[in-house]
Order: C-alpha cells, then sequence, then structure tokens
C-alpha cells in the first residue's frame, strides 16, 4: 500500500450529464470508463467516469464549461 | 403496407414510417431492453445513450445550444402543459392567438379558472396574425406569449421570429407550439428567441406516438414547476425532485422503445435533409392548392400560398357536410383524410368555418405528385355528384 491514488471518479448530477461528457471523451480520445457510483462516495444510484490519475487535468480541460461536474474523487484501490 | 392507399393525414400522426423507426424499436427490444438512467451495467447505459442521442438530434434540428436543455415527453401536449402550468400563476397576463389547438387553449382556459389572465389576439381570416396586435395586447402583468408556430387547419406559418424580437424586447417568456413543424420546416430557437418549443414525435419527426418534448431556455427552469414528481435515477437519496435539467420534468421510466424509435426518425430526416423534404412538400402543396382552387364550388381557406404554409390544406366542397366528403374520399377513392374542426374550434370560427368545419388534407415527404393529381380528381368527382342530386 502505497497510499497513493490508484485511479479518480468523477460525479455527475445524472447519467444524462455522465454521457454527454463520455461523448466529449471519445471524440478526443481520453482513456475512461463509465462505472456505478462506488457506496463509499455517494448513496447515489448513478454511474460515474473512472479514468487514471494522470489523465485528471486533460479531462478536466475537455469537460470544462461543457458539463457540469459535482465532485471528483481520488480512490484507491482495495 | 397497403398499397392503394392515399394516406394525407399527416398532421394527425405520419404514416408511413419510414422503415428505420420500427428497426430501431425491434433492436432496442431485442437486443438493449435496459432502463436508461436507473442501473450502472450495460444495457442500461445502452438505453441511456440512446435517450442521449436523441437529445442531442433534436437540440442539432432546433439550434439548441445544450442537448440537456431537451425534456423528452409522451407528446406536444404534455410539453404544453408543463410550460402553462409550471410557468403561470394567479395574476400573470398571458397572449396566445385564436389559431391555438385545444393542447394550448384547454391548459389555458383551465389556467384562467386558477386566476390567471388570457387576451386572445385575432388572426385575419388567413390564419395570419398581425405581430402589431401582439404588442397592443401586452400589459404591465404580461408575463408570457404562447403561439402556434404553423396552423394545424390551415397550414399557416406564424411570423414566430417577428413575435420573439416582441417578446425579447418586453421581456416575456415566448412558447412556440412546434406540433405541426418540428421535422418538416426549420426552425431555430435562437434566431427566432423561442424560450420555450413545444413538439411532437409521432408527426413529422417521423418516431411513434407516445413520443415527444420541451426545449427549455437556459435558466428559465427556476421559474417553470414541474406537474408531475417521482424518481429520474439520480439523487436517490432525496425525497424531493431534482432541480436540474432535464431530470426535474421527467419522471417515471421513459418509453425508450418510443424514444429508440425517434432517433431514427430524425435521422432519416437528416439523411435525406430537411430542406429536399419541405421543397417535395412545398411542391405538392403548390400542385395541390393550384389544382383544387380551379374546381368550381370548391372552397379552399387559409394563405393559399405553399411558401406561406405548411403542407396542410383545409377546403370545403360548396353544400357538402365536410365528414361526408371524407367518407367518400376514404370509401370511393382510398384516400385518407381528417373531416371536422381539428381540435381547434376558435381556428375555425375565425374562417367561418365553425361548427361544421372542413376537410383537411396533409402530405409528407412519401406522398407522389401522382397521388395529388388522383386527389384532384377525386375531388372534382365528389363535387359533380353533390350537383347530379
Amino acid at each position: 500500500m502505497s497510499g497513493s491514488p490508484s485511479y479518480c471518479v468523477m460525479l455527475f448530477k445524472s447519467v444524462s450529464y455522465v454521457l454527454k461528457a463520455e461523448k466529449i471523451l471519445k471524440k478526443e480520445n481520453l482513456p475512461h470508463k463509465l462505472i456505478p457510483v462506488p457506496k463509499k462516495i455517494s448513496s447515489d444510484c448513478g454511474v460515474c467516469l473512472r479514468f487514471e490519475p494522470n489523465m485528471r487535468e486533460k479531462i478536466e480541460a475537455a469537460l470544462f464549461k461543457k458539463v457540469e461536474i459535482e465532485e471528483i474523487c481520488k480512490l484507491c484501490e482495495q | 403496407m397497403k398499397k392503394n392507399i392515399i394516406y394525407f393525414d399527416n398532421a394527425a400522426t405520419s404514416w408511413p414510417k419510414p422503415p428505420q423507426t420500427l428497426t430501431a424499436m425491434q433492436d432496442y427490444l431485442q437486443n438493449v431492453g435496459g432502463s436508461p438512467g436507473r442501473s450502472g451495467h450495460r444495457l442500461s447505459l445502452e438505453a441511456a445513450r440512446i435517450v442521449f442521442e436523441t437529445r442531442e438530434m433534436l437540440s442539432q434540428l432546433f439550434n439548441v445550444p445544450d442537448p440537456l436543455r431537451i425534456v423528452l415527453t409522451r407528446n406536444a401536449t404534455e410539453s404544453l402543459n408543463i410550460a402553462i402550468f409550471g410557468l403561470l400563476n394567479p395574476g400573470d397576463h398571458v397572449i396566445t392567438s385564436d389559431m391555438e389547438h385545444n393542447s394550448v387553449m384547454r391548459p389555458l382556459r383551465a389556467a384562467e379558472a386558477r386566476g390567471v389572465d388570457i387576451t386572445v389576439v385575432p388572426c385575419g381570416s388567413n390564419g395570419l396574425i398581425d405581430p402589431g396586435d401582439v404588442v397592443k395586447a401586452i400589459r404591465t402583468n404580461t408575463k408570457a406569449i404562447f403561439i402556434t408556430n404553423a396552423s394545424n387547419v390551415t397550414g399557416t406559418i406564424m411570423p414566430i421570429a417577428d413575435i420573439g424580437k416582441i417578446a425579447r424586447e418586453h421581456d416575456l417568456v415566448l412558447c412556440v407550439d412546434a406540433a405541426q413543424t418540428a421535422g418538416c420546416y426549420p426552425i431555430d430557437v435562437e434566431a427566432m428567441h423561442i424560450d420555450l418549443l413545444a413538439f411532437t414525435g409521432h408527426k413529422s419527426l417521423f418516431g411513434p406516438s407516445g413520443t415527444g418534448g420541451l426545449y427549455i431556455r437556459d435558466g428559465l427552469e427556476n421559474k417553470i414547476e414541474p406537474i408531475c414528481f417521482g424518481g429520474t435515477g439520480s439523487r436517490s437519496e432525496l425525497e424531493v425532485q431534482p432541480n436540474f435539467m432535464p431530470d426535474r420534468y421527467e419522471s417515471g421510466t421513459p418509453n425508450t422503445i418510443g424514444i429508440a424509435g425517434l432517433t431514427a426518425g430524425i435521422e432519416f430526416i437528416r439523411s435525406k435533409g430537411l430542406k429536399n423534404i419541405t421543397a417535395h412538400e412545398k411542391q405538392l402543396t403548390g400542385l395541390f392548392l393550384q389544382g383544387i382552387e380551379a374546381i368550381k364550388g370548391v372552397t379552399v381557406y387559409g394563405i393559399k400560398d405553399e411558401y406561406r404554409q405548411i403542407p396542410v390544406v383545409s377546403f370545403n366542397i360548396q353544400g357538402m357536410d365536410p365528414a361526408k366528403v371524407s367518407l367518400e374520399l376514404d370509401e370511393q377513392f382510398e384516400i385518407m383524410s381528417r373531416p371536422g374542426l381539428h381540435c381547434a374550434p376558435a381556428a375555425h370560427k375565425t374562417l367561418g368555418t365553425y361548427p361544421s368545419g372542413t376537410v383537411r388534407f396533409s402530405f409528407s415527404c412519401f406522398n407522389t405528385e401522382e397521388q395529388i393529381i388522383k386527389a384532384i380528381e377525386a375531388i372534382r368527382q365528389i363535387g359533380k355528384g353533390r350537383k347530379r342530386k
């Protein structure tokens, strides 16, 4: 256990926002994955985006002023 | 498909649909099937992608800057109910026209009974509104203008951009009923200053019935209360309705199979080109107008100019009940039309055709010149038959 985050998750208001983000990231070729929201982050039953921490800056820039982001969390693989 | 049928009732619902509409609906049921936005698995996501795709295509069609400004509903009527009951409070004043369909008029009359003031601006006998009359109707408590994009009775296209300019100058909300125009006439919510655009999916957008939507301009959701509350798949921990678009107005499981069909319908319009569809329909409308105006005893209503109307034409044969004409067209000539008041009683009072109404023909891009020529001949023969009796 190094304690460094192994991935980031990005939370949105609803699945419509996630899919809007997904379309942009696909177009820009930025690697990501859609996963159910980890319950330790939020009780929301929706999906969120997961990506490598080193992609964070690029992904945030791609979505800037295009999709409203609720929260970004760093998570350690358990 | 029934080969000899001539279907001229596209203003009620379009038929036939492009084969792609059916294929997409079948594909959803057979291969996707999930509930959009409700779960994280791939079939749910696939369903949600179909729904998002529809929003995106609609937003491109209407020049809406953000797909999430499109609320998906059952039909234009539901969209108009959200706009009317969500926006208006007792003491507010609204302006509308006397060419409106009951989908606007009835909810407005119900709002009136709850204390909303309404001015119904009279249109000319050709169905056209004078924007100057709209300005004259504005009061200090005027909140909104509700107007049809084009009459479902005469096809008359309203000067929406001019009315939009008036709305913008006086800080009024402009809500446009695009039930008859979405998919067969270019709509640009920015250029026309439209704040709320209500449309249906089963007419010129070539989706199935049970689909439609409402565009809400950015920020206006803060002034429009939802009329239906419930599960949205988002913010599940909260027992109050989310306040963001489009979830605020989309409670309950959506009509995903219908939306899948709608996506394919819009894709069909894109592949054919809206300009080409409009040009073909104008040609048919012009040909029909020219043909029946030459028949003695036939009265055509409205503006009678294919460049100023959508492919909808209302007419009567002198001395004949429209219902009888429509029945003869069906039984003797296999031509499907719609007689009567077309859910727009005030419009028929304006045209002088209340209470018996008119016979209405409405064309789509699937109709042909040959069908128009057959129909003109049929009307000529029905007219002759009346003279003999």
